[in-house]
């Protein structure tokens, strides 16, 4: 046990997963760099370069082969420099990753697993600043899990690399080394598809996942001095998803916002507000809010600061909710 | 860069310029390449019957298709596409499994254990790639398998067939790549496909030898094959081979290719014929007549119909069984939607 940035835990992640002689790691500048954000940092050295390989500038060649290597029984692990350079691969993806394990019937299949760091915050050039999670999401034969905290990044990735299927691995950019914490040594799983109780409450139940944990926990800390008594859960996996926590704990409140930094249209909230909507409709006492990013490109550095959902976004949101 | 394309047999059935091939060798592939025939023209036949979806008829290609897999070993892996039912039987892909494809179901996509071949790529050019992380992997786990994969000229104009090549050539992968040239993209002629004068020689921007070989000619591809096999089993890497050969039919049982290509065309292909070459050299040797055709032809016919009988026999999926191939485990909306799927197929 120690304490560790976001970073840090993938790191340790990677070299705990690279015991298991079947796991390869391939990115652009992975190697004597570690990485464009140092997550595979030494990994190299220690592991070798036919382990932890640097490949040329190829987004579709990089998934397309390690699908190949999937299927004759390898473990690899994809590193995309940044989700706005996961697109040249999205054929890949959507056309072979996700529906081998369907078009052979189990014969064949893809467990691998495709890290994007992804989300606004740090002031970067064009697309490297992307939430596009519900493009994944929308695809049946991906998994989909998103690191909040160093612990659940560790956890999670190790799960996601034993997982029988391919997992897109979502890793927030502005937590890598904001983030810190405690995280066991050695091996331990996170599972994929469970949400996580942040925060026990009975007014409201603030949703959220990935980078928006932050924000989303400042707002119910807030929200909390104002006497109002807030449950948080951090989704983690989106597909598949603890639909029976979102669930549990919308019966038990009766109200709830969902966060993301993502766009509004077709985003990932759209998708809680209808299970809620669904399944725990009666017990609803205002109408479920949506935080989110705007409906616009996500904008380039000085007017960064009008995207993202702030804690005082969410906490109006919540409030509306509450008053209703 | 060697532009002419290597033959064996020529048109007329005569020995280019070596020594004479084994007979056994020789009628082997005339019995494999009468089998591919006839699967060809049964399939055919099946989908204007309704027995199957949109079927791919490879008529012409028999020779690179046969050729193409006899040198693989049953460890290599074959990585084909659509166009390639040939090349698939004869390494191990049964054509049971091809024909349940066809007719749409999707447990045609899973051969028996121990066929190392993929499901046919329905994508142009997705797939050359998969054989690169294929061999990749089996040379990573210290085997000696090779990769083959199979495509069209058509597919050499997708980005993924650059970023294949470029990773083969980087990274030494055990990989044969080989290009059927059948003149045509559905209606779009070679010529407007790439300016550059073959397929072949687009190896050297990758740093990998690019082969011409007659597609047509069995021999010839089984021996250009055979030494890029050898070649990638020895550690040196991948090979770009070119087969020059002819679709006679249109791009699918969809298309209508007299739309845009001229029959006389076809007409100067036909006097190329894969398969007359190879018989015409077995009967100035002895070893052909009209029995013994007779009896490759009712071997073959034996077996591609009990094939269809097999494949018509299986059972569709039924609704609750769409949802059992998505993960290992299914998801639980994937529980729950089999069940509503199961309800609203009994009401229908």
């Amino acid at each position: 046990m120690g304490v560790m940035t976001l970073a840090q835990a993938l790191n340790s992640a990677l070299d705990v997963a690279l015991d298991d002689p079947r796991v390869v790691l391939m990115g652009e500048d992975i190697g004597k760099t570690g990485g464009v954000f140092r997550i595979t940092d030494g990994l190299q050295r220690k592991h070798g370069s036919q382990r932890v390989v640097d490949t040329p500038v190829a987004e579709s060649g990089i998934v397309g082969a390690a699908f190949g290597m999937a299927i004759a029984g390898l473990r690899p692990i994809v590193e995309i420099q940044f989700m706005g350079f996961s697109y040249p691969a999205y054929d890949q993806v959507i056309s072979h990753v996700a529906r081998i394990r369907s078009r052979s019937r189990h014969r064949f299949t893809a467990p691998m697993v495709i890290r994007l760091p992804y989300g606004a915050g740090i002031g970067a050039s064009e697309h490297h600043s992307e939430s596009t999670e519900a493009i994944y999401t929308h695809v049946p034969g991906l998994k989909v899990v998103v690191a909040s905290t160093p612990e659940n990044a560790k956890g999670l990735l190790l799960a996601a690399v034993e997982d029988p299927d391919p997992v897109i691995f979502l890793e927030p950019i502005r937590a890598y080394r904001a983030a810190r914490g405690e995280v066991p040594d050695g091996r331990y799983l996170t599972p994929i598809g469970a949400g996580m109780l942040e925060q026990r409450g009975s007014d409201i139940s603030l949703i959220s996942y990935g980078a928006m944990m932050r924000e989303t926990t400042e707002a119910a800390r807030r929200l909390a001095g104002e006497g109002v008594s807030v449950e948080v859960i951090d989704l983690r996996s989106l597909v598949p998803l603890d639909a029976d926590m979102v669930v549990a704990s919308v019966e038990k409140t009766g109200r709830a916002v969902v966060i993301h930094e993502a766009p509004l249209t077709g985003g990932y909230a759209a998708e809680i507000v209808a299970l809620i909507q669904e399944r725990a409709l009666y017990s609803l006492r205002a109408p479920v809010r949506r935080v989110t990013g705007w409906d616009v490109t996500v904008p380039l550095r000085l007017a960064e600061r009008h995207y993202l959902p702030s804690a005082s976004r969410i906490m109006s949101a919540a409030r509306s909710v509450l008053e209703t | 860069m060697r532009l002419e394309p290597r033959q064996v047999l020529a048109a007329d059935g005569t020995v280019i310029d070596r020594r004479e091939p084994d007979v056994s060798i020789v009628a082997a592939r005339y019995a494999a390449m009468t089998e591919a025939r006839l699967y060809d023209r049964k399939a055919s036949a099946l989908q204007r019957q309704g027995r199957l979806a949109t079927y791919a008829p490879y008529e012409g290609q028999e020779a690179s298709q046969v050729g193409a897999v006899a040198p693989l070993a049953a460890e290599d892996w074959l990585v084909a596409s659509y166009r390639d039912a040939a090349a698939m039987r004869f390494h191990g892909y049964p054509w049971k499994n091809l024909l349940l494809t066809r007719m749409g179901d999707e447990r045609g996509g899973r051969p028996p254990e121990g066929v190392n071949a993929t499901p046919p790529s329905i994508t142009v050019g997705g797939h050359m790639i998969h054989a690169v992380g294929i061999a990749w992997a089996e040379k990573i786990k210290g085997t000696r398998a090779v990769a083959l994969t199979m495509f069209g000229d058509g597919a050499t104009s997708e980005g993924d067939f650059h970023e294949a090549m470029n990773f083969a050539g980087v990274y030494r992968t055990p990989t044969v790549f080989f290009c059927q040239n059948n003149g045509w993209a559905i209606s779009m002629p070679r010529s407007r496909q790439t300016a550059s004068r073959t397929i072949a020689q687009k190896a050297g921007a990758y740093g990998l030898p690019g082969v011409l070989v007659d597609g047509n000619d069995v021999l010839a591809v089984e021996e250009v094959v055979a030494e890029a096999v050898e070649r990638a089993r020895a550690g040196e890497g991948a090979t770009l081979i070119e087969a020059l050969t002819y679709r006679v039919r249109g791009h699918t049982t969809a298309d209508d290719h007299q739309r845009y290509r001229a029959r006389e065309e076809a007409a100067g292909w036909l006097g190329k014929d894969p398969l007359e070459r190879v018989r015409l050299w077995l009967e100035r040797l002895g070893a052909w007549d009209e029995a013994l055709q007779s009896e490759i032809e009712s071997e073959a016919s034996r077996r591609i119909e009990a094939a269809v009988a097999e494949a018509e026999a299986v059972e569709s999926l039924s609704a609750g069984e769409i949802f059992d191939a998505m993960y290992e485990d299914p998801t639980g909306p994937l529980v729950a939607q089999r069940r509503l799927a199961e309800r609203s197929a009994r009401w229908a």
